[in-house]
This record gives structure tokens, C-alpha cells and sequence, in this order.
């Protein structure tokens, strides 16, 4: 007799909606997830380029840490130095292992002296639980929380982002800076409004109550915001040279092979993965994470391999052809001796040999006013 | 639909007679399934195909798809305007040839399926 596991995605809050406004569904880390609505990825990353999108992304995780000693915590198991923020601050940040390389990429806010809440990324919520449950049992005075199901999390991003919110909220959103965060409510609906994202452009991302969802998202629709699935979701970060877990990162790569060393708290007491990072900040990397464009026609996607003197030099992590600059461009590890702007490479795109070139990132960045 | 002029693959593909020639595309349902299309990857004219090898690909933002001759032939003309316009296999899937091939062997045409039949795979 066999017995077969049933393979069932997990729903968000807004699934018929996305099905409603004739969303392509795929499952993405456990979750059934619009990948593109009617208007296809490009018209859906010029919305978001150009005016203002929204994204259901509530299939990101929420781990809350509280108590004493939650910053002690906090300052442990992540590699960006927590005892900077004020609360109503948020910072870009990574849980590391002893060798430096990353469990996960998160977002760390503090909600009150004592209280931490980080963001993590779907497919990684029951192993960063597991980890930082293992981190807290040892001395420390706090708490660990899984509140994924707490939260419906939406993102609404684009240079219009602000002024279509505006109108939905008593919250002066001109006093939240980038990657600050406020307390109050959206279309009549508590709300904890952060201005953070994960596209390149001004936005806000807007924690609310699940059962709330719909209303949030119906009223935000209603003002003018374009509804944006996974897929220019992922060409948007591309752009905007944002890492995505799985691709760019994981636990083979440490947080400066990925460029990532502006998120050290070199100045923190200690933090895990410190030593690694410090012995390979003194020894020099041997690889390193570059932008590239394509200088051949071809389009170099995840796992191809990059050559140099026709010998397999590195691998590429994330590729795309972008909607809004219009080139291929992707990123993949490459010696820190190709690393370097201008640097010839070849991918093997399906079996052909394609020229493409290292550029300086992000490939796309926005005017600030 | 689909056009009942044409005969399909079970691979979308299409192909449109004309004498021993035939022009080359995929189905608007290929292409609805794609996306957004942004890359396609011509063979050179020339090359002979037997019928099911790969000629080509085909590529939107998020997929790669390779493309199958229909038929066994030899290509003897390319689309180049999709070079610049691949998008056009989307907004006009079944006006957007990719390959025009003179048939080795008209008989394989029996092979392929009609518009109601390649209605009936897709649904």
C-alpha cells in the first residue's frame, strides 16, 4: 500500500482575490501565490516603475522576540548591530552561521525596548524558528513567537506609493523615513505602516490582521494601485541588485562573498559568524557575488556556468531579461579577480557561449527627491 | 481560437501551408502560458530539421521553452523583426511566424493534429 502525502499549498488572506482579478497561481515556499496578473510581468514592473503597485506578500514570515534580554538575542543571532535602532526603526539584516554565511536575510523592528520583530522570508520561517529557539534556550530571559499567521503583509511600492496612501490614512506618512515605521490604520483598519521594500522604489509595506486583508486591499486597488504578482516582483529586486534568498544567498555563501558586508556590526561585541567574517575580511575574499549585462543576445538564468579562459570560473545566481532597462543582466559569483567593472565573461546560455560583462550595481536605481 | 487553417503540435507549435513551404509558430495558448515574451532564439537558414528536433527557444521573463519543428524541412527564411519585437509573439501569436521550412515530406502533415483536436488537448 502506498500512501501519498497531500501536496497542499498554503493561502493567504487575499487568494480568491487573486483569483478574482485573474491572477496565474504557483505554489512559492508552501504558499499559492499569484505569479502575474492579467497584465502580464513587464506592464506589472513599469507599474511599479512608473506608478504604483501592490503585492500581497503575506507569505512572509514574522518571528517576534521579546523580554529582557531580546536585544542580547537579537545582537547574537543576526550580523547588523540591532542596538542602533530606535523603536519605530527597522534595519536590513541576516541571520548567520559560525562560518558567516546565511541562514536567512531579514528585517529586524524594533516594536518597543524589549520587543524585536524580524521578517523572514517564507520557505525559512520553521528553520529560523528553529535556530533562534535554540540560541534563546540557553541564558536568556525572553521569548521567541512564531506570528506568521498574525499578519497579513502587503507591500505597496512605486513613486506614487505615498500620495495613493495618503488619502486612506490619519498617519502623516511624510514623518516615516526610509526604513522607519509608525502605528495607525489604513482604510479604517489597524495598521503597522513600515516604509520599507523590496523593489528599488519609495513604498510602504503595511502589517494588518488577515481578516483585514481584504478590505485593506480592496481600498488600495480602488485609489489607483496596480496589482503585482511574485514574478515582477522578482524582476523588480533583480534590478535594484536586492538578494533573494535560495539564489543569491544561502548557507554556502558568506554575508561579504554576497556584498553584503555594509549589514556587519563590525563594532559589536560578538555576534555568530564574527570570527569567520573577521578572518576573511583580513585574508581577502576569493569570490565574490558581481552584477553583470549581457553583451550577446541570451538571456543567462539561475545555474548556468560562467567561463573565463574556457575553464568554469563561477555560476550564476539570479538573470533576467528586465522590463524596465530593457537588457539581460543577472548576478553570479565569480574570483574577485573577474569581479571588477568592465570584466569580460562568458555564460554557457543552453550550450552557447554568450559574452557578458560586469557592471557596477544596483543595475537600476531611483531619483530621490 | 484556433485558427482551423493551421495544423498543431502537441507541443504548440503551428504550422501554415503554402505549397511545400510552411510558416513556423506557437499557439496563442503557448503564449499565454509563457508570458511575457522577450527573447527568441532563430536557427540559421539553411539548417535542416527533422520533424521534432529542436529548432530553437523561446523565452519570456520568468521560462525558457525550446521550440520543435513541426515537420522535417529545411529553414529557408527567419523571422529578424522578432529580434527587436519578440512581444509580438504575444499581442499576434498565430501573424508572428518564426521560421518558414520546405518540406522534406509532406506526408508527416497527417502526423499533426487538427484545430479541434489541439482544442480538445488543451482543455
Amino acid at each position: 500500500m502506498s500512501f501519498v502525502a497531500p501536496n497542499i499549498l498554503k493561502k493567504t488572506a487575499l487568494n480568491a482575490r487573486h483569483r478574482e482579478l485573474g491572477a496565474r497561481m504557483i505554489g512559492f515556499g508552501g504558499w499559492d501565490m499569484p505569479v502575474e496578473y492579467a497584465s502580464g510581468i513587464s506592464n506589472e514592473h513599469h507599474a511599479v516603475r512608473t506608478k504604483a503597485g501592490l503585492f500581497d506578500v503575506s507569505h512572509m514570515g514574522e518571528i517576534e522576540i521579546a523580554g529582557v534580554d531580546a536585544l542580547a538575542v537579537v545582537q547574537r543571532i543576526t550580523c547588523n548591530d540591532a542596538s542602533v535602532l530606535t523603536v519605530g526603526q527597522a534595519q536590513y539584516s541576516a541571520i548567520t552561521t559560525e562560518a558567516g554565511t546565511v541562514i536567512d536575510d531579514i528585517l529586524v523592528y524594533k516594536l518597543a525596548s524589549t520587543h524585536y520583530l524580524l521578517v523572514v522570508n517564507a520557505s525559512n520561517i520553521a528553520k529560523d524558528q528553529a535556530w533562534v529557539a535554540n540560541e534563546i534556550s540557553s541564558v536568556n530571559d525572553a521569548v521567541l513567537v512564531n506570528s506568521s499567521s498574525r499578519y497579513a503583509l502587503l507591500a505597496l511600492q512605486g513613486p506614487l506609493a505615498q500620495k495613493i496612501l495618503q488619502p486612506l490614512t490619519g498617519t502623516e506618512l511624510d514623518s516615516i523615513p526610509y526604513y522607519w515605521f509608525t502605528n495607525g490604520e489604513v482604510a479604517n483598519v489597524r495598521a503597522m505602516i513600515s516604509r520599507t521594500g523590496y523593489t528599488g522604489e519609495d513604498g510602504f509595506e503595511l502589517f494588518i490582521q488577515p481578516q483585514a486583508a481584504v478590505r485593506v486591499w480592496d481600498a488600495l486597488l480602488d485609489v489607483g494601485a496596480e496589482p503585482i504578482g511574485l514574478g515582477a516582483r522578482d524582476t523588480l529586486r533583480l534590478e535594484a541588485a536586492m538578494r533573494l534568498y535560495g539564489n543569491d544567498i544561502d548557507e554556502t555563501t558568506t554575508v561579504l562573498e554576497a556584498g553584503l558586508g555594509w549589514i556587519v556590526g563590525w563594532q559589536k561585541q560578538n555576534f555568530i559568524g564574527k570570527d569567520a567574517l573577521i578572518t576573511a575580511r583580513e585574508t581577502g575574499l576569493t569570490r565574490q557575488l558581481a552584477g553583470f549585462e549581457m553583451i550577446d543576445r541570451g538571456i543567462a538564468r539561475q545555474g548556468y556556468d560562467v567561463y573565463s579562459d574556457e575553464r568554469i570560473v563561477g555560476s550564476v545566481t539570479s538573470g533576467t531579461q528586465t522590463p524596465f532597462l530593457n537588457k539581460a543582466i543577472g548576478m553570479a559569483y565569480v574570483p574577485t579577480e573577474l569581479s571588477k567593472n568592465e570584466t569580460e565573461i562568458i555564460i554557457n546560455v543552453r550550450g552557447r557561449y554568450l559574452r557578458a560583462r560586469i557592471i557596477q550595481m544596483p543595475f537600476y536605481k531611483r531619483r530621490r527627491k | 481560437m484556433y485558427p482551423p487553417e493551421l495544423k498543431y503540435t502537441k507541443n504548440h507549435e503551428w504550422i501554415r501551408i503554402s505549397g511545400t513551404q510552411g510558416q513556423v509558430g506557437i499557439t496563442d495558448y503557448a503564449q499565454q502560458q509563457l508570458g511575457d515574451v522577450v527573447f527568441v532564439d532563430l536557427p540559421e537558414i539553411g539548417i535542416h530539421f527533422t520533424q521534432g528536433e529542436q529548432f530553437g527557444s523561446i523565452e519570456s521573463v520568468k521560462a525558457v521553452s525550446d521550440l520543435y519543428c513541426p515537420v522535417s524541412g529545411k529553414v529557408v527564411e527567419v523571422n529578424s523583426a522578432l529580434i527587436d519585437h519578440p512581444d509580438t509573439v504575444n499581442a499576434d501569436p498565430y501573424g508572428a511566424w518564426i521560421i518558414i521550412v520546405t518540406l522534406s515530406n509532406t506526408d508527416e502533415l497527417l502526423t499533426l493534429l487538427e484545430a479541434d483536436g489541439y482544442g480538445e488537448l488543451i482543455t
